[in-house]
């Protein structure tokens, strides 16, 4: 049974002018159709020209781009031809877009409500009151809080995940035949993420409206999507139901994307360490340690982002640390590095307490303890040639000039894997993946024992970031250094780190090695976390969803507490009177796991049996999950 | 078909293992200038050359006074021809305005380069700092920006009198607190970046992380920066001159002069409005080159409005 | 917490009025050379020298002639000219009122006609007009004042015959003639005040115009007209305020040029006569009028864009 095309993209050709005239194409000849009631997902990564086509269904291209050709008809409508005036009459009504960011998409001068109804209203698909009501109802469809009121509000005055739902309500409110999605879930925890997701699925079912998904995320597309598109440098590599592209893609970029696709968290998948690097000594130990912004009152800072962490970082380790935006999880780093220095609490390298501020610190402290900045962009001086950055700390701290310098420099580009040739180079003339190589390779200059890094795969592709975890893996092998990897993903950190902090709210929930901490018993935070990153699997969604509130927590402001357990709000077992006043117990299991709960071990044990019982209970009337969406 | 397909699934990989990944941004964009542009540049060049060389090719001194009468257009007599007539005192204009380029334009420019000195080592200094020293020289910065400049001149010369001296040192001051201003933000947006808190992080001295990491980031926004403050010194100094205050005669002076010749504007003389006009070419060609070297205002997007 | 902002905007605009007077009073009371001592001349003899002093306050520590003078300000007591010994309030008054009447007039005329032409302008970047009046008023801000002033005399007065070159008042004209005789320093300051607002109007308008929510909002459909006066106007009403109040600031120093020029009887001429004549007295209680004045507009200019951040207005 067909059903009816809603567009139609044929030979599509996008092109782009740059400052000196010249012509270059971006979309090179596209072609795929969105029939009505189905979700088509254009996956691909950065440069794949997935936004560029998504906004040619509004008949839009961004400032320096222009279609070159092919056709996009919209119920027969060719979008690349009409009139200007009718784009106007089209966007809004016929097509909604929803972009990436909600918060730097919503006006910051205007009330939510007026923004979500103006479209409607202006388009005179229907009256003020007729919109407002119509808003109202989405919301509630959306799961916002406070359905009545908040159409009265500004954008600042919500959270990141309630606008990027409110952005969904303002897209529909028209009635439109197409969405498009842009990437609407990328920018948001992990935690959030799947509550936005759910909500998205859920509408976009009841309203039986078509969408297009932009996004680079396969587990996310495998979700939502019906037919997935994929797409590489402007061209399409492979198309089809999503069944086929996730459970056979036939593409060897499509099943290079898969592979890069990190698995789902959990115990067994983490490198064994080998003991060879074993020495006694952790070479970082974080003891009791606070820290914070602003002046610091009786070891208590005004604004307080860490409170009372313990951790230790094995000789040629891989510590994970793990949490979502605002956890602290930068502060760490920035703490052990001496750039911020702590309120309280001590900081040693080798068994050897080290001064809080590193102008304290001695110059081998400091060449010991190296930090990798998240942004290779920003990280790296512009105005600096590759050979000048990472030439810098051999000349620092080793006293390499001349030949010598230049002969380790290249030596410190080929572990790397990078050409002798970038010596000459300017940051600018690299990829995002290759900067950020010089990012590590200017640490490993300085012969480190510990490498911090900061979120240093989040910006990049998932195949370029699978390729910096191989590196590091394989430079920790070689070189026995330890690191600290600082990361919101879980599934990457729990691939390759041999420790895993988890911490919420600026303290440590639960730490210990990977496996013990990705294998029952659970930090109820910890359970959220796994239980929130998506498996890439047809189907997990509705299986997850269902239940999963009741299970694990709820999707809520993170509150940063000063007693009690900051988790407290979210949690599905806390217990009212104590956890939200009492500071927890360490709860101490084997191997150096510990937990972090007022609940007991024996209790963690029993809710963990009862969620799977929710999970697996849902599993057992024999749905069938290879479909996943009915109409 | 099928051959067709897997070399091109082939070429995608090697592309992909290649690390052929595009770069970020484009290639080191080299500065164009449009046409208005590259007239600005020759303009400027020449009142530059006329500062060094025109005293030596200017047809009269400065102070000649060989003209049949004041007020005189354009005419030839023994002593050779007045191409803009003469001025009040039957001077050649013509001459006076390549005199008066020396005085107008160097004393500006030296005020400038003084200004920059002071506001760029201060700046740079409190960005750097940080806390007291930061807060002792903002505050002082904060009271001299918060007067009008013209005031600020005013009240200097009424204490001082009025010489060339007294004419840069107030400029240079008063200026430097614009570029104090500014250097301060830009070596604060800097001393922020990942780059200079990765040098801090090695332990870097503070010297080396001016001299390697803030200088060579904040030189290109103060040299534009340089070109728009020139203007402002330019029309400082003028202004002054035209209410009596600047240059004092019998030197020649651009602004001077427009003040000694209006009343010939009745007469129809158009002995005011030459070096008015000297001003002008040179101020407005300095500010449309800024104009064309700093970035496009935007407007891409307001095109895209139906 | 708006409140809070705005009340330490007031605070530290009256320190700076404070850190104002102290330059005033310091760069004019440090002078080369005895007051009294110019005052009586050389013939003086030490007893009258040192009686003189006693009046004037002289023999006081610097910080007490500060105080008297500063608490004289407040109370309208200015001192007397040096010059003719007349009271400095007596010289101030008329052209203090003449120079309110003018900026007052210039800001009348220039604000609306500034925002109008501003927005026109961003709302068609690169048309041969918005190039006209970008290219326009860059050329303005580029000169002196007294350029455009001069140009103005040579086609208004000189060739045309329509206006005349002075402005200068006997306080028996009728409305049509005050009218005549204010027009040219009047024009003459809309065009370089004007040209300075348009450029930063349409500079703030722009500015929004490239934010991620002007684009959701031309893909929604919304039509150019709303796009520029509901969605990026009210974002950019604060910069735009902003420069109206700074541009009334800068008033300041064009209307010292043009009273000049034109021989206008106003507060800015009778300074630079003060200055020329170096009667401190009197540049000193004028300068502290100018730099009040810019003080409060640039505090008004602060103010209004706290009051016009949404974030501000509403909290969380």
């Amino acid at each position: 049974m067909e059903k009816e095309k809603l567009l139609e993209v044929r030979d599509l050709k996008i092109s782009a002018t740059n400052d000196d005239g010249e012509i270059i194409p971006i979309v090179k000849g596209v072609t795929f159709d969105v029939h009505k009631g189905e979700v088509v997902a254009l996956i691909g990564e950065s440069g794949s020209g997935k936004t560029t086509i998504s906004l040619a269904s509004l008949a839009y291209t961004k400032p320096g781009l222009h279609f070159a050709g092919g056709q996009a008809l919209l119920n027969g409508e060719d979008l690349l031809s009409i009139e200007p005036l009718r784009t106007r009459e089209l966007r809004g009504a016929k097509v909604a877009y929803l972009a990436q960011s909600a918060a730097a998409t919503f006006n910051p001068a205007i009330t939510i409500g007026e923004q979500v109804t103006e479209s409607a209203v202006l388009h005179g698909v229907m009256t003020q009151e007729e919109a407002t009501r119509r808003a109202e109802e989405l919301y509630h469809a959306l799961e916002l809080p406070e359905a009545d009121r908040i159409g009265y509000r500004y954008p600042h005055q919500v959270s990141g995940g309630q606008l990027q739902r409110l952005m969904a309500a303002m897209a529909l409110c028209g009635n439109p035949d197409l969405m498009v999605l842009d990437e609407p879930t990328t920018a948001l925890d992990v935690t959030t993420q799947i509550e936005v997701l759910k909500a998205f699925k859920k509408v976009i079912q009841e309203e039986n409206s078509a969408a297009i998904y932009v996004t680079h995320d396969l587990a996310v597309v495998a979700q939502i999507a019906d037919h997935i598109v994929v797409l590489y440098g402007g061209e399409i590599m492979e198309q089809g139901s999503s069944d086929q592209i996730i459970n056979n893609p036939s593409h060897a970029y499509t099943k290079r994307l898969m592979a890069a696709v990190r698995p789902t968290p959990q115990s067994g998948l983490g490198t064994e360490i080998g003991a060879e690097h074993d020495r006694d000594l952790p070479a970082v130990q974080v003891g009791n340690m606070t820290a914070g912004y602003g002046g610091i009152v009786s070891g208590e800072p005004k604004i307080t982002i860490l409170r009372d962490i313990d951790m230790d970082v094995k000789n040629g380790h891989v510590v994970g640390v793990i949490g979502e935006s605002g956890c602290g999880k930068s502060t760490l780093a920035r703490v052990i590095a001496g750039l911020l220095p702590q309120a309280r609490g001590s900081i040693k390298l080798d068994g050897k307490e080290l001064e809080g501020d590193l102008h304290g610190r001695k110059l081998e402290e400091l060449q010991k303890i190296q930090f990798v900045f998240q942004m290779a962009d920003t990280a790296l001086n512009p105005k600096q040639v590759i050979g000048d950055i990472i030439g810098r700390p051999l000349e620092f701290y080793h006293g390499l000039k001349g030949r010598q310098k230049h002969a380790k420099v290249v030596e410190i580009l080929e572990m790397v894997e990078l050409p002798a040739d970038f010596a000459t180079r300017y940051p600018m003339e690299l990829s995002g993946g290759q900067k950020q190589r010089i990012n590590m390779a200017r640490s490993l200059a300085a012969n480190p024992e510990v490498m911090l890094c900061d979120e240093v795969t989040s910006a990049l592709d998932s195949i370029v970031g699978a390729n910096v975890i191989k590196l590091l893996t394989s430079l920790r092998d070689r070189t026995g250094v330890s690191f600290v990897f600082i990361s919101h993903d879980l599934s990457t950190v729990a691939s390759f780190a041999d420790e895993i902090v988890v911490l919420y709210a600026g303290r440590v929930v639960e730490q210990g090695p990977t496996n013990e901490v990705l294998d029952p018993p659970f930090h109820p935070y910890t359970r959220l976390l796994i239980s929130s990153v998506p498996e890439l699997r047809i189907g997990w969604l509705e299986e997850t969803m269902q239940k999963r509130e009741m299970a694990v927590g709820i999707a809520k402001d993170v509150e940063i507490t000063a007693v009690g357990c900051p988790f407290f709000n979210r949690c599905p077992m806390g217990i009212e009177g104590k956890c939200e006043q009492e500071s927890p117990p360490v709860r101490n299991l084997e191997d150096g796991h510990q937990i972090s709960c007022h609940r007991t071990i024996e209790e963690l044990n029993q809710a963990e049996m009862e969620i799977q019982q929710v999970l697996h209970g849902y599993e057992k009337p024999g749905v069938d999950d290879s479909h996943p969406t009915a109409h | 078909m099928n051959e067709n397909k897997s070399t091109k699934e082939e070429a995608v990989l090697a592309e992909l293992d290649a690390f052929a990944e595009l770069p970020d941004a484009p290639p080191k964009r080299r500065i164009k200038l449009s046409w208005v542009g590259k007239l600005s540049v020759a303009v400027v060049a020449f009142w530059l050359v006329m500062c060094v060389i025109g005293p030596s090719i200017a047809p009269f001194h400065e102070m000649d006074m060989d003209g049949d009468d004041g007020f005189m257009d354009a005419h030839s007599n023994e002593y050779g021809t007045f191409h803009l007539g003469t001025d009040y005192l039957g001077r050649d204009t013509l001459s006076r305005i390549i005199f008066g380029a020396r005085n107008t334009i160097g004393i500006s420019l030296a005020s400038t380069i003084l200004a920059y000195l002071m506001g760029i080592t201060l700046g740079i200094l409190a960005a750097v700092k940080g806390g007291w020293i930061d807060m002792g020289i903002s505050r002082i910065n904060d009271a001299i920006l918060a007067l009008p400049t013209i005031m600020l001149g005013l009240i200097a010369i009424a204490w001082l009198g009025s010489s060339i001296p007294v004419l840069i040192g107030t400029a240079s001051i008063i200026y430097a607190s614009s570029v104090f201003r500014i250097a301060r933000a830009l070596g604060q947006d800097i001393m922020v970046q990942d780059f200079v808190e990765a040098a801090k992080a090695r332990g870097e001295g503070v010297w080396w992380i001016i001299r390697s990491e803030v200088l060579p980031n904040a030189a290109m926004p103060l040299a534009t920066d340089f070109g728009l403050r020139l203007v402002f010194v330019v029309l400082f100094i003028s202004s002054l001159s035209f209410l009596g205050l600047g240059v004092q005669p019998p030197a020649s002076d651009w602004g001077s002069m427009v003040r000694e010749n209006l009343q010939g504007l009745t007469y129809g003389s158009y002995a005011a409005i030459w070096p008015a006009f000297a001003i002008a070419t040179f101020t407005i060609a300095i500010n449309l080159i800024v104009d064309d070297v700093s970035a496009k205002s935007g407007g891409s997007l307001a095109k895209k409005m139906v | 917490m708006m409140m809070q902002m705005v009340l330490q905007r007031i605070a530290i605009g009256f320190a700076t009025l404070i850190v104002v007077s102290v330059i005033v009073f310091l760069m004019t009371s440090v002078l080369p050379g005895d007051v009294a001592q110019i005052i009586l001349g050389q013939s003086a003899t030490p007893e009258t020298l040192a009686a003189l002093r006693k009046e004037l306050g002289m023999d006081q520590p610097g910080y007490m002639r500060y105080f008297s003078w500063l608490g004289n300000m407040f109370t309208g007591d200015l001192g007397i000219s040096k010059a003719g010994g007349a009271t400095i309030e007596s010289l101030i008054g008329g052209r203090l009122s003449n120079t309110m009447v003018m900026a007052g007039l210039v800001a009348l005329i220039s604000i609306p006609i500034s925002i109008a032409l501003g927005l026109w302008a961003a709302m068609h970047p690169g048309t041969w007009l918005d190039r006209f009046v970008t290219f326009g008023t860059l050329s303005t801000i580029s000169v002196p004042e007294f350029f455009i002033a001069t140009i103005l005399v040579l086609i208004l007065a000189v060739e045309l015959h329509w206006l005349p070159s002075t402005a200068y008042l006997t306080g028996e004209e009728n409305f049509f003639e005050l009218l005549g005789a204010l027009a040219m320093p009047l024009i003459t300051l809309v065009i370089v005040v004007s040209a300075q607002m348009i450029r930063m109007t349409r500079a703030g308008i722009l500015n929004v115009m490239s934010s991620p929510y002007i684009e959701m909002a031309i893909l929604k459909g919304v039509p150019k007209r709303r796009i520029i006066l509901r969605h990026a106007f009210f974002n950019a009403i604060g910069p735009i305020v902003n420069v109206i109040a700074l541009n009334l600031a800068y008033l300041v120093s064009g209307v010292v040029i043009v009273e000049t020029i034109f021989s206008y009887p106003g507060l800015a001429k009778l300074m630079i006569d003060g200055v020329q004549t170096r009667d401190l007295p009197l540049v000193q209680a004028c300068a502290m009028i100018f730099c009040g004045t810019y003080v409060l507009l640039i505090l008004l200019a602060d103010i209004a864009s706290i009051l016009s951040n949404p974030r501000l207005r509403n909290p969380k």
